[in-house]
Order: structure tokens, then C-alpha cells, then sequence
């Protein structure tokens, strides 16, 4: 099931679907020895610095011995340099990994939503699949490539300073552990409360985004209505909400971090006062002391950064659950495997019926309709009555709940997907256009069509505006392109669908948007396109159906009459109520439903 | 850099300004300049108290190291000597405050900051959001809803990123690395200066990181829009993808758009990389080099060492947060980009701007329409209008009928002001559309058109959308005077059904009945109705029209339709060709002249009787 929101299931610490991913990583797993070494030996390093000072003060300095410093000198340049020598191969040998393992997620993570069938495609907004392409993928990157890194690092050298000051000197060992306690026990405290507020900001942001998108998409309507003044109102009430939100973030966020600096800073003036009197009555030495306090402060940002990594590993695990939440939906459209040696494009729906998951009733029962090779069948029905489905159910955009569908004689499910839709090609409605060149968006379905084929195609579709656009066909257009009007972009989709020559073509009321001149010019030149394929057209208006050898009158999902048009014309009320263009038919009982 | 078979695929168009010549930048830069300082200026005493705040807290937080060595310096000598810990526990006494005065500031000035930063925030949310409603229809079409949402959206939120995170980092990291280099030569001028030798070759080498990263940044912007656009055109228009088998080819794309994308974000970490290893090699080198010397005048008793001690600690405090610095410039150059492009739509001119004294529309509207002289070019090349006079009287319903580009739209654009005549003017009840103000315009016209646009809420929320103070019943009955009651009714909870994302299920006609309940709901005395039925099947648009009857009855109305049913209903034809009227006059008159309206006619009864 879709989310609702942009917040789908969110488990606490369910780390099940970011393990899964570890496979990714399988083809670095020499690359993952070599940073995991760099990272412990830098650390190492790190540690080394303060207890070389530590020497350096003890030894020469307190001995007043210049000889022996410049040996301990060097050593510390060494390291220094080793150590900055290892964090730069740790960083080079990371890029590849962490940029391969999200590349390739991503790469198939559009494959599989590629083959996710439209019922999936209805459920979900683009936006949400992008999020998950992009936010969660960053987020899976940035935790798997530094958070994790990090996360055992910090702990690491939490542990190691730790042993080293209880080794240097117990009693303040001890003291420095027991500070721990209160940091950790807000930790996670914090964590719990800002993960929270967190989750609530991001769904008001999303709320506020929805609006947005209202009023970008809805302008037209807000301006014919004057609105402008409501919707603010609307948005306004929704940007407060975040705002208050957002502030009560901050403030949490505040009271932690000013906690998390106090802490370390208090067990600093212990040490002091402790070690002093340790120095004082002998038990330790001043280098040991100043070591003390080197060593403590490299304790500070390990420990402050321990709430931001833990809160970021929880980010990680929930975009891990919502990527993994897409690609664990099985696809239910499977291709089969058969394919057909000569198709003639015979079609047949075989008691076909079709409910939407969920849905009270069905869309379409028992439809049984016999298309011939070559023979063009409108089909006609009111607002409603099941006539989209019904055509997408040929190349299995959807599949029937009941019965089936054939082509010459083969179930449409047991053959093989591309050899089925290279057999059927459809112009919809709404047509879609790609931000791509006028020729990629036309040869959508032919990449090998030759440039002839496609002057063919534009000719028939009465599309010879593209050679007018600046650039011809190799104008963009689309979102991030030329915009075209309504009826352009419908001969578009129509040539389309014409270039794929297909045996089996669907115009799903391709000609709605065109005026009555050009309908009439792309009319004469489709019957010579349907004179050699199958066709089912989906028609409101008699001159369209006209295209048509006979036509099939859909009601409440099921087709009740199939004839000619002059026939059902003479014989069918219903039909005559559909498609009879006189003002004075009394549509009293219930035309519309 | 591999662009290759980008550019085959994706077609030309005048490409987005992405490149800018240094003059524009400049200018660019002091448009948000001027955008940030009139946000920022109703906080200036805030930020005057930020300010003190965060210099408080910096002190606070330098002067412990410092004091940890005034403890071991001054504090532990008396201590050895047997003479009491005085010193010692005064230091420490003050460490502690210091220790809480650190804390408290910090905690004031993140509160502070954060409110500051989210009133800052909310400012410009509204301002931009209100700006985009304010312009003209003519604006958004170029400007595309896309970008609209993403200005809102995404560049609102690389601002909020910056003020959350990055700018407290920011100012952390000056103020410290400020107050370091003070304190260290305070300390020691003599190891101070050692230890800032490096100072100079810190600061190339952060110029050097700065301008490489903008160009890496730029590049990983480029790749992931295309990234973007890709995947959510593929996901929106999935069933043409499916459809047309298209998932090879665009398999192929799209990885050699991850491709890129990755390889920008390789360059990206890879930069990140060698500016900390240079940061880090800088800073080891120098607690080498003022370990070695500064041990050197230990021995020599030239310092104590407590201040060496200090000096190691203030160091590692210095380098620090340059680490940081690098994390922070990302954030920063992603929020002026954001906030040159908001300041660009904010600088925008409405194009139809509303008047500075508005004259009232005598009362009650009559709805008499007048061009007089009206020219209009969307492009100065090529006129629609080249010079219209005609005069609607009120109640009226007028036909426009004419070929695609015969200017019967733009016609009704300038009627509803959507968009202003390049020359002479439209005038209703006698004053011009340019000094009324927009609720008065919008209450006496309304145009409906195919794009019916539901917006999330409920379908009486959607009629209601034409009156918002209309009761239930209003509702209703708007809705059964248009012929939408029965399929409301019909709905799983009636009028309460929520339209929203899950409308995709509703039809096409089904929507456009909504719409125009919505505009019969608005009762204007101006209706205008573009290809309004065009998405009705014929029962439904029969049903409608036989509405339009009683609702056009005492208004004056302006129909544009291909289907010459609709034209029946009206009590007059305008034919348009080129922006001009040639044809004018009565429906049953002209079908019986023997001009391009009667020749229309003829065609399209002989389309009904086949």
C-alpha cells in the first residue's frame, strides 16, 4: 500500500532493510579493508600526538636536555604527517564505494519502477518516488560513507583515550568515565525528542509544499476567481505551523548542545583541581597532567558528535525502509514468454472484468468483444462508463481481474511484454511529452524509424507545425522546453503512435482538442493508417466514429450492443442519447450517472 | 567531462541563463544583498544582541585552556611548595563559571539565532509565495509551475540548511580561529608568531578550495537537475513509457545521467578530501614545529610549561572548525544561489499591475463589454489583435468562432485581465479594466476554461471556491442548476468526498461539471467560457447547456467553442479571422447569409447527419 503522507511506517532502530544493502558494497570489499585500516591508524595517530607532547614536557623539557627533543620533534612531524597522509587515503578510497553503491541502488531503483505496472504508478506521486531517488539515497550515502565511519570511529576513540587516562592515572580516569553517564543518557533522550519534532517539521513542510504545488499548478483557476487573497491565507496558516515548529527545533537543539559543551568543560576544572593535588602530593607528574588534558579535550567533539551520528544513522535506517519499501513491490504485470510469428492482430476480449483494488464495484463485467485483422471498432460509452480501461488492457498497461484478453488467439498475458507492445500502440488522450527533441519524442516507440517513416507519420497526423518550431525537430519541448497547445501536442501523440506501426492501434479520444478543420484533414489520412491494423477508437463525437467498420456501445462496464453506427443510431435510444448532436433530445431520466 | 549523448536526446532550447557574464553576477549578487538586509532589518537589535552574545560566548569558551594553564603555572607551584591550593581553586572556580557562562550564552544565542533565522524565513515564504500570486498569468506561463514549486520549495529550504546549521558553524569557526590567534600571541608573541607562520598559505589555500568548489559545485547542481527532470518525467508519463516500450532507451539515459551526477559528486568528495588533508597536514605541522620550538624554550626557560600546554590546546582548537569550514561552503553557495534566484522573482514586475486609486464599477453590474481600439502582441513581431472595436451590451451571450489563432482567446484573456491591450483599451460598465481593483474585477468576471483545476479538500470546498461564504445549500443548489448534483450525490461521501491526489479518479467531465458550478456559484456578471465543454460527453454537455439557458439568461456572456452545438445557445456570432471580426450578427441570420458561418454550419450538419 501507498503512504499517505510523505511518512510512511517509520520503525525505531530497524537497521534490517540498510543491512540488505551491504551487498552493494560486495565489489569494494578491498577498497573497505584499506579505509577501515586508514581510518583505525589515523586514530591511532591522533592519540600518539598528545602523548609525544607529554614526553616532550616530562623528558627534555623538565630535564633541560635540547638533545633529546629534537629525536621527539620529529617523531611528532612524522606522525602529523602520516596521520593527515592517512585521512586523505581513507577520503580518495571512500569516493568509490560510497558513489558507486549509490549509483547503482538509484540505476536500479529506476529500472524497477520502470517495470512497476501503472496501478503501482496511480497509487504514488512522482514526488515521493524522487524523494526516495534522491533525499533517501543521499541520506543512505552520507550515513554508509562517513556516519557509520564515524559512528565506530568516535567509539573507538572513546574507548582507547579512555583506557589510556585510566591507565595514566585511575582515579581521574574514573572521573572522566562517570562524565560520560549524564552525556549519554541525554543522548538519547535528545535523540527520542528530536527525531520527533524532526519528523514533525519535515510533514508540515510537506503540507506547505502541497499547497504550493496548488497554487503553482491551480493558477489559472486562483486568478479567475480572484483568490489570491484565500489561498494566502491558507498557505500563511500553514507557514506559521512551520515556523512555530521549526523555532520549538531550534530550541531543543539548543538546550542540548549547550549541555553537551558544559559537561566536558565542568570535568576539565575537576581534572585540574584533581590532578593538581595529584601533582602536589606526587602521585603524578605535570606531563602527565598536561597529556590529561590534551587527551580529554579530543574527547569533546567524539562525544558532542555521538547524538548527530546516532540521529543520522536513524535517518539512514528510515530512508533505507522507504527505498526498500519501492523495490520490494513485485511487479504485478510479469512478461510472458510466448511470441507470435506472423501477428494478423486479431483481438478478442474474453468475458473480460476489471476491478480497481479496493473499489466497491468493477469498472468493466463480462466484456466480450471480437476485433478482426484490419477491422476498426469505435467505442462509445458516457463519462465514466470504463472506456480508458478498457483500452489499456490491451497492452497490459492493467490486466483484467476476470477473463482475458487474445490476439490472434494468444492470451495477451502469456506473451512476451516487448513483443506485445511492439504489436500495440496507443495515442492518449492526454498525451505525454517528453523534455527530449521533437524526433526522440516521436520515435518514443521506433528508435530504427527512418527519417522518410517519420515525415510519413507527422504527414498523417497533420503535425507539419514541428518544422516551423526555431530548431525543427530537434527542438526541445516538454516541461523544460517549447510549450505546444493542446491540439499539438495531440498530433504528436497520434504520430507517435503511427511511426510504431503497430498491428493493433488505440486512439483513446485522440482528437478532442483538435478544431473541426484539422480533425476532418487527420480523419482522411487515419483511415488509410487503419486500413492496414486493427483499430479501437475511443470516440464522443459521430465524426470520429465514422472512422470506424462498427461500433461498440459501452454501458456501466459492460458493452450492450455492437453494430453499425447507422443501426444503433436507428435502433439503440441510448446510443442515439450518446452520440446525436440534437439540442432538443429530452435527456430526462438520468443521461448523466 | 562527459556530455556526449546529452545533447542529441535532449533537443535545443534557448538554454536557462546558467552561464553568466562577471557583470550580471555582480549584479546578481547586490540584488540579494539589498534582499537579505531588507529581510534582515527589522532585527537589528536582535542581531546587535547576537552579536554580544556570541562574543561572550567565544570568550568564555577560549578562556578555559588559557586558565587550565594559569592552573598548572600559577595554581600547582604553591601547591608542591606546600603553601595551599588558593590559587588553584580560584581557577578552577572561575574555569566553572566560565564553563556555565559558555553554556548559557550558547544556549541564548542558538535560541535566538534559530528564531531570528525562521522569522527571517517565514518573511520571505510569504513574500515570494504572495509575489508569485501577484503576477500575471502571462509570467507563469513562461516561468512554468515547475520552477514556481521549486523556488518555494527546495531554495527556501537550502536558505532554512544554512541558517540551521551552517551559519552557527560559521560564526563559531571566525570567531575562534579570531580569538585563537589573539590569545596565542597574548600567551607568547614569540611562539605565537611561530605558531601562525602558516597563516598566510592557510588562507591561499582556502581561496584555492573556495574557487575550485564552485565550480564543482555548479556542475553537480547541472547534473542532478537533469537527473531529476529525467526520472520524473519518466515517472509521470509511465504509460506512454510502457506503453511505447520505452524502458531500454530510457535505462540507457538515465544511467549516463546517474553517471555524470557521480562523477560531479566524485570531483566533489574528491576536493573535499585534499582540503583536509591539507588543512589537517598544516595544522600537525604546526603542533610539530611549536612542539619542537616552543620545547626548545621550555629548556631554555623562556616559557613556562603551562603556556605550552595552552599552546598545544588553543592549536587543535583552531584547526578544528576549519575542518567544518569545508562542510559549510557547500551550504553557503547553496543558499545564494537560492536566494539570487528569489530575489530575481521578487525584483519581477506584475504585468497587470493593480491600480493606485481603483474607481468603484457603478452598481449593480450591467456587464457591458467594450474594445475599443485594443491591440495585443504576445511577441511585438507578431500581433493577435491588430486594432479591435466591439461593444457587448449588457446580458448578451456572444459566440467566437474562427480557426485556431484567430485571436478568440487572447480575446477573452484581456476580458478577465489576464493580460492588458498593448494600445487602447476594454472597458466594463463604462471604466476601464485597468483602475479596478482585483476583487472587484474578479467578482464581475469569471472565465471558465478546459483546465479545471481541483484543489485538495473537498468537492463542496471546490465549488465554494467561487463564493467562500456561500452555505451548503448555495452549494447545492449551484451544483444542481449546472446538472452536477446527481454524480455528487453519487460519490462515496457526497459533497464531503475528498477530491485532492486521488481525484485522478474522477473524469474529465466530471471535474469540468465542478468547475462550473464553481463559476455559476461566483455569479459574475461576466461569464466567460473557453472550449469549456469540449472534455463533456454529449449527454453531459446537452445537460449543461440546457443550463446555460437559465444561467446566461440576465448575464452577459462570452462563449468560445469548436463544436457549433454550443453556439446555438447564443444571441449572437462574432467570426474571427487574424484578431478581426468578419462576420457579426445573429446565429439564425448568419446560417441563412451565405458567409464562413453559414459555410461552418453546413459542414457541421452534414457531419451529424452521416
Amino acid at each position: 500500500m501507498p503512504p499517505d503522507t510523505d511518512t510512511p511506517r517509520r520503525p525505531l532502530l530497524s537497521s534490517n532493510s540498510l543491512w540488505r544493502m551491504k551487498s552493494y558494497l560486495r565489489p569494494y570489499a578491498a577498497r573497505l579493508v584499506l579505509i577501515w585500516l586508514a581510518a583505525i591508524l589515523s586514530i591511532a595517530a591522533s592519540i600518539a600526538l598528545p602523548l609525544i607532547s607529554e614526553k616532550v614536557i616530562d623528558g627534555p623539557v623538565t630535564r633541560g636536555d635540547s638533545d633529546g627533543l629534537l629525536p621527539l620533534g620529529l617523531i611528532a612531524l612524522g606522525v602529523g604527517v602520516v596521520e593527515a597522509g592517512l585521512i586523505f587515503l581513507r577520503r580518495w578510497t571512500q569516493v568509490k564505494p560510497v558513489l558507486g553503491l549509490e549509483t547503482a541502488i538509484r540505476d536500479d531503483l529506476y529500472e524497477h519502477l520502470q517495470r512497476l505496472p501503472m496501478g503501482f504508478h496511480g497509487d504514488w506521486q512522482s514526488g515521493q518516488l524522487l524523494s526516495r531517488a534522491t533525499t533517501d539515497l543521499s541520506t543512505i550515502r552520507r550515513f554508509l560513507g562517513f556516519g557509520m565511519l564515524f559512528l565506530v570511529m568516535n567509539v573507538l576513540q572513546l574507548i582507547t583515550v579512555t583506557v589510556l587516562l585510566l591507565n595514566k592515572y585511575w582515579p581521574l580516569g574514573l572521573l572522566v568515565l562517570a562524565s560520560a553517564v549524564p552525556i549519554v543518557w541525554t543522548s538519547l533522550r535528545f535523540e527520542k525528542r528530536y527525531i520527533k519534532i524532526s519528523r514533525q517539521v519535515q510533514d508540515e513542510q510537506g503540507d506547505l509544499a502541497t499547497l504550493v504545488e496548488e497554487s503553482a499548478i491551480g493558477i489559472r483557476t486562483i486568478k479567475a476567481f480572484g483568490r489570491r487573497h484565500h489561498v494566502y491565507d491558507r498557505y500563511d496558516e500553514a507557514a506559521r505551523k512551520v515556523y512555530g515548529s521549526s523555532v520549538d527545533k531550534a530550541n531543543l537543539s539548543a538546550k542540548f548542545f549547550a549541555f553537551l559543551e558544559v559537561i566536558p568543560n565542568v570535568t576539565l576544572a575537576l581534572v585540574l583541581l584533581l590532578g593538581a593535588l595529584a601533582v602536589g602530593s606526587g602521585s603524578m607528574t605535570l606531563g602527565t597532567l598536561v597529556a590529561f588534558t590534551t587527551l580529554m579535550l579530543q574527547l569533546v567533539w567524539p562525544i558532542a558528535s555521538l547524538g548527530y551520528i546516532l540521529a543520522m544513522a536513524q535517518e539512514a535506517m528510515t530512508s533505507a525502509d522507504r527505498v526498500m519499501e519501492v523495490m520490494d513491490t513485485v511487479p504485478a504485470i510479469e512478461s510472458g514468454t510466448r511470441t507470435i510469428e506472423l501477428p494478423r492482430g486479431h483481438l478478442r476480449f474474453e468475458g473480460v472484468g476489471f476491478t480497481f483494488p479496493g473499489a466497491d464495484g468493477p469498472v468493466l463485467r463480462d466484456v466480450w468483444l471480437d476485433v478482426h485483422p484490419g477491422e476498426t471498432v469505435a467505442v462509445v460509452g458516457a463519462t465514466g462508463a470504463g472506456k480508458t480501461t478498457l483500452t489499456a488492457l490491451v497492452p497490459r498497461l492493467i490486466d483484467p481481474t476476470v477473463g482475458r484478453v487474445t490476439i490472434d488467439g494468444e492470451d495477451v498475458r502469456a506473451l512476451d511484454l516487448t513483443t506485445l507492445r511492439s504489436l500495440v500502440a496507443t495515442a492518449f488522450e492526454e498525451p505525454t511529452l517528453f523534455s527530449m527533441s521533437v524526433r526522440e519524442n516521436l520515435m518514443l516507440g521506433r528508435l530504427d524509424a527512418t527519417e522518410e517513416e517519420l515525415a510519413d507519420a507527422i504527414r498523417t497526423a497533420q503535425a507539419g507545425f514541428v518544422y516551423d518550431l526555431p530548431w525543427g525537430l530537434d527542438t526541445r519541448i516538454g516541461e523544460q522546453g517549447l510549450s505546444l497547445s493542446g491540439g499539438q501536442r495531440q498530433r504528436l501523440a497520434l504520430a507517435r503512435a503511427v511511426l510504431s506501426r503497430p498491428r493493433v492501434l488505440v486512439l483513446d479520444d485522440t482528437l478532442s482538442a483538435l478544431d473541426v478543420e484539422t480533425e476532418a484533414l487527420v480523419e482522411e489520412a487515419l483511415r488509410h493508417v487503419l486500413r492496414e491494423a486493427t483499430g479501437i477508437v475511443v470516440a464522443h463525437r459521430a465524426s470520429t466514429v465514422l472512422l470506424a467498420d462498427k461500433v461498440a456501445l459501452l454501458r456501466d462496464g459492460t458493452i450492450t450492443h455492437v453494430g453499425r453506427h447507422h443501426e444503433l443510431l436507428a435502433d439503440v435510444p441510448e446510443y442515439r442519447e450518446l452520440l446525436a448532436q440534437d439540442a432538443d433530445f429530452d435527456p430526462s431520466e438520468g443521461a448523466l450517472r | 567531462m562527459t556530455t556526449a549523448p546529452v545533447s542529441s536526446w535532449r533537443g535545443v532550447a534557448s538554454e536557462e541563463q546558467d552561464e553568466l557574464p562577471e557583470k550580471v553576477s555582480v549584479l546578481l549578487r547586490e540584488r540579494s544583498r539589498r534582499l537579505l538586509g531588507d529581510l534582515l532589518r527589522p532585527y537589528r537589535k536582535p542581531i546587535a544582541l547576537l552579536t554580544a552574545i556570541i562574543v561572550v560566548s567565544n570568550a568564555a569558551a577560549l578562556a578555559i585552556p588559557y586558565l587550565v594553564k594559569v592552573g598548572i603555572d600559577d595554581g600547582i607551584p604553591p601547591m608542591t611548595r606546600g603553601s595551599g591550593p588558593g590559587i588553584l581553586l580560584i581557577v578552577v572556580g572561575v574555569i566553572l563559571a566560565a564553563a556555565v557562562t559558555q553554556a548559557l550564552t550558547r544556549k541564548a544565542f542558538l535560541r535566538l539565532s534559530g528564531k531570528i533565522g525562521q522569522s527571517v524565513l517565514l518573511e520571505l515564504r510569504r513574500r515570494v509565495f504572495d509575489h508569485f500570486q501577484r503576477l500575471s498569468l502571462s509570467f507563469h506561463e513562461k516561468y512554468t509551475s515547475g520552477r514556481v514549486i521549486s523556488r518555494l520549495t527546495s531554495d527556501i529550504e537550502a536558505i532554512s540548511e544554512l541558517l540551521q546549521s551552517g551559519f552557527d558553524g560559521l560564526v563559531k569557526a571566525v570567531l575562534t580561529m579570531f580569538g585563537t590567534a589573539g590569545l596565542l600571541l597574548i600567551l607568547d608573541v614569540h611562539l605565537g608568531l611561530v605558531a601562525l607562520v602558516p597563516l598566510p598559505l592557510l588562507l591561499l589555500f582556502t581561496r584555492w578550495f573556495r574557487r575550485q568548489s564552485v565550480i564543482v559545485y555548479r556542475r553537480t547542481r547541472e547534473t542532478v537537475a537533469l537527473v531529476i527532470v529525467h526520472f520524473v518525467e519518466s515517472m509521470t508519463g509511465i504509460r506512454a513509457v510502457q506503453a511505447f516500450r520505452r524502458e531500454p532507451r530510457n535505462q540507457e539515459i538515465f544511467a549516463q545521467l546517474n553517471d555524470d551526477y557521480r562523477d560531479a559528486n566524485a570531483r566533489s568528495m574528491l576536493l573535499g578530501a585534499e582540503f583536509m588533508f591539507g588543512i589537517k597536514l598544516i595544522g600537525n605541522l604546526t603542533v610539530g614545529g611549536v612542539l619542537l620550538y616552543g620545547g626548545y624554550l621550555a629548556i631554555n626557560d623562556e616559557v613556562t610549561v603551562g603556556v605550552l600546554a595552552a599552546f598545544l590546546l588553543y592549536l587543535r582548537q583552531f584547526y578544528e572548525p576549519m575542518q567544518e569550514l569545508s562542510q559549510f561552503y557547500n551550504t553557503l553557495q547553496s543558499a545564494g544561489a537560492a536566494l539570487e534566484k528569489l530575489s530575481g522573482v521578487l525584483e519581477e514586475e506584475p504585468g497587470v499591475p493593480e491600480p493606485r486609486r481603483p474607481e468603484p464599477l457603478p452598481q449593480p453590474a450591467r456587464g457591458m463589454v467594450r474594445f475599443e481600439d485594443v491591440r495585443f502582441a504576445y511577441v511585438e513581431e507578431m500581433p493577435i489583435l491588430p486594432g479591435l472595436d466591439l461593444t457587448i451590451p449588457g446580458g448578451q451571450s456572444v459566440a467566437l468562432v474562427g480557426a485556431t489563432g484567430a485571436g478568440k482567446t487572447t480575446l477573452a484573456k484581456m476580458i478577465s485581465r489576464f493580460y492588458d491591450p498593448t494600445a487602447g483599451r476594454v472597458l466594463l460598465d463604462g471604466v476601464d479594466l485597468r483602475d479596478l481593483d482585483e476583487t472587484t474585477l474578479r467578482q464581475a468576471v469569471v472565465m471558465v476554461t478546459q483546465e479545471n483545476f481541483l484543489f485538495s479538500g473537498t468537492v463542496a470546498d471546490n465549488i465554494r471556491f467561487g463564493r467562500p461564504d456561500a452555505t451548503d445549500r448555495q452549494v447545492r443548489e449551484a451544483a444542481k442548476a449546472i446538472g452536477a448534483h446527481e454524480f455528487v450525490a453519487g460519490l462515496p461521501d457526497g459533497y464531503d468526498t475528498e477530491v485532492g491526489k486521488r481525484g485522478g479518479r474522477m473524469s474529465a467531465g466530471q471535474r469540468q461539471l465542478i468547475a462550473f458550478a464553481r463559476a455559476f456559484l461566483a455569479d459574475p456578471a461576466v461569464l466567460i467560457l473557453d472550449e469549456a465543454t469540449s472534455s463533456l460527453d454529449v449527454p453531459s454537455e446537452r445537460l449543461v447547456q440546457r443550463a446555460l439557458r437559465t444561467i446566461l439568461a440576465d448575464r452577459t456572456a462570452l462563449i468560445i467553442a469548436h463544436r457549433l452545438s454550443t453556439v446555438e445557445i447564443a444571441d449572437r456570432v462574432l467570426v474571427m479571422e487574424a484578431g478581426q471580426v468578419v462576420e457579426d450578427g445573429p446565429p439564425d441570420r448568419l446560417i441563412a447569409a451565405s458567409g464562413r458561418f453559414a459555410g461552418l454550419h453546413r459542414a457541421w450538419l452534414e457531419s451529424l447527419s452521416q
